[in-house]
């Protein structure tokens, strides 16, 4: 880091990347707005809404379902994305990529589809004390229904998984192992890797939550070796309401629909329906078509950025802000990680974290305040809810400025 | 948008220096608040001399807007009996969510919340307090009718 610190990475132009977010280029409470809340949410290069646009101004109609030109062209655009997802997370088979809402679904298709038709008493899921409740909610539906047990694995102070801890948590009984590749209340970088070893050592499936790590570096299931691995597009610049569940073939052959209705079927009389092959077994209904094709080109941009050099930029960042947040008094910085994405979550002694999102938001800088969705993170804190600034491609050195002055305001304001 | 009007002296005052705030020793109702999409928890205690509110404490964990707003209204509420705290309601909730709503004087102190309708998402800070009041009221109601 320290070195990231000494030489801004110049190989990477955030300055012409801002010009590609129509978004950025506005004035919030007569301020250049200063978006620091990409992992909540990026925003859309022209690339992601002009092919929004274009499949809906030339390409729309039901995907699957006709022979007119328009069906055949949409199917076209909604399979091709399809195959543009299976190459982004290099998948062996587009069997193995199902269009899901985002990662909150991917996780519910899993936790339902494997989960309660697999699990039972004396069978163990294990996740991590820095989960996403969406990585934490959909295990306690199934440990209800299927009486199977939830074990944590628990966090150390700098907001790390105590992995000796974990992997002490592994046994015959583990079934499956969910855990976010990278938190989103602390910027913690998992190592995904050495668990998914673990668990299959132990014969235990392993889903990851890839919901803030796909904008940050390039993924690679195979690599990774995980089992499932879900995301969402509008965390990787593309639409909302689209996203992928990544899966095993052999395993999601085998696991039964978790929605019925239209697409997923083969054949349907009242005595006896048969399901339709992978990956349509897995979604029923007509599917978000022009959020896949935004996706899609979402994947084009952020490669065309180059993976590498944009982790680079970011991490230069992160470091800066890192370094400028320790520097102002009464700042603490929750999730002090060896290893963390763009993410800073912090508090400021007398200013609860709502006050500096508003003092932020009257600068033009916005920023996340709250449990972000990790209501035990905040627990092990104790702390009710941090501010949190992350960073994405458009973000400049100017941007970190800018939160540096904005929270200086709001030292002022709170004296 | 302007941050003085959110954050007036008298909200700032009563956000470092919260009035009547700590767990009493004895109380004849008690309810808590909690606005879970922030985190913001509050307890409220009342002592009532017949219908009145003989004496209120709070204490929680909140933003600047919600710590004084519940500061301000133990201060405005000491006293009153249930009507007159159901009227003063009505009158903030017109306060905190109407932007051009008119001075009302018989606000006193509780006027320096007027900035918060000019921010929307922050409303729900300063309600909140409200809220518990109204529940601790209605707790007292319960306990009242099931000794009776
Ligand atoms: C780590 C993590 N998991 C899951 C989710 C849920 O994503 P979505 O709301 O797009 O389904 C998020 C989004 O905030 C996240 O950050």
């Amino acid at each position: 880091m320290a070195t990231a610190l000494a030489a801004p990475p110049g190989n990477f132009d955030a300055e012409r990347v801002r010009h590609d977010f129509p978004i950025l280029q506005q004035h919030v409470n007569g301020r250049a707005l200063v978006y620091l809340d990409s992992a909540a949410s990026g925003q859309r290069p022209l690339a992601v809404l002009r092919a929004v646009e274009h499949y809906e101004t030339h390409t729309h109609a039901n995907v699957h379902r006709g022979v007119h030109t328009l069906s055949q062209a949409a199917t076209d655009a909604f399979e091709g994305a399809r195959e543009r997802a299976r190459r982004f997370l290099n998948a062996r088979s587009t069997r193995e990529i199902v269009f899901v809402r985002g990662t909150t679904e991917g996780i519910n298709l899993v936790a339902q589809s494997f989960g309660r038709a697999r699990l039972g008493r004396g069978d163990e899921i294990l996740i991590s004390a820095l989960e996403h409740h969406a990585n934490i909610v959909p295990w306690q539906m199934v440990r209800e229904q299927t009486g199977c047990t939830l074990k944590v694995a628990p966090i150390n102070r700098r907001g790390e998984i105590e992995l000796d801890a974990l992997l002490g948590l592994l046994s015959s009984r583990t079934r499956l192992v969910a855990v976010a590749q990278v938190s989103n209340a602390l910027g913690t970088v998992v190592p995904v890797e050495r668990i998914v070893q673990a668990a299959h050592s132990c014969g235990a499936l392993v889903l990851l939550d890839g919901a803030q790590a796909v904008a940050h570096m390039p993924i690679d299931v195979r690599a990774l070796g995980c089992d499932f691995y879900a995301f969402s597009g509008h965390k990787l610049y593309g639409p909302t309401g689209i996203g992928v569940l990544y899966g095993r073939e052999e395993l999601l052959e085998e696991m039964p629909p978790w929605q019925g209705g239209g697409e997923m079927i083969r054949t349907v009389s009242f005595e006896r329906t048969t399901y339709n092959d992978l990956p349509w077994k897995f979604e029923a209904g007509t599917p978000n078509i022009s959020g896949a094709v935004g996706l899609a080109a979402a994947m084009d941009y952020l490669e065309s950025l180059g993976l590498e050099a944009l982790a680079a930029h970011e991490q230069h960042l992160l470091a800066q802000a890192t370094a400028a947040l320790e520097r102002l008094p009464g700042i603490e910085i929750i999730g002090t990680a060896a290893h963390k994405a763009a993410v800073i979550s912090f508090t400021m002694r007398g200013c609860h974290p709502h006050d500096l999102g508003t003092v932020l938001d009257s600068q033009g800088v916005a920023i996340r305040t709250g449990h972000h969705c990790a209501m035990p993170v905040m627990t092990f804190f104790d702390i009710p809810a941090t501010a949190r600034a992350s960073f994405g491609c458009y973000n400049t050195e100017a941007d970190v400025a800018a939160l540096v002055a904005a929270l200086e305001k709001a030292r002022e304001v709170f004296g | 948008m302007d941050l003085k009007d959110l954050y007036r002296d008298v909200i700032l005052d009563h956000n470092r220096q919260p009035r009547n705030f700590g767990a009493p020793a004895h109380s004849d109702a008690h309810a808590e608040g909690h606005n879970p999409l922030c985190g913001d928890r509050l307890t409220v205690w009342l002592r009532f001399d017949g219908d009145r509110i003989a004496d209120i404490r709070f204490e929680g964990k909140g933003c600047a807007i919600s710590t004084a707003s519940a500061s301000l209204m133990t201060e405005a509420v000491k006293g009153r009996d249930k009507a007159a705290i159901k009227e003063l309601y009505d009158r903030i909730h017109v306060l905190l969510t109407e932007p051009h709503a008119a001075a009302d004087a018989s606000l006193g102190k509780l006027a320096a919340l007027g900035g918060v309708s000019e921010f929307p998402a922050r409303v729900k800070c300063a309600t909140l307090c409200w809220h518990t009041l109204n529940a601790a009221l209605e707790h007292s109601a319960d306990a009242v009718s099931t000794e009776q």
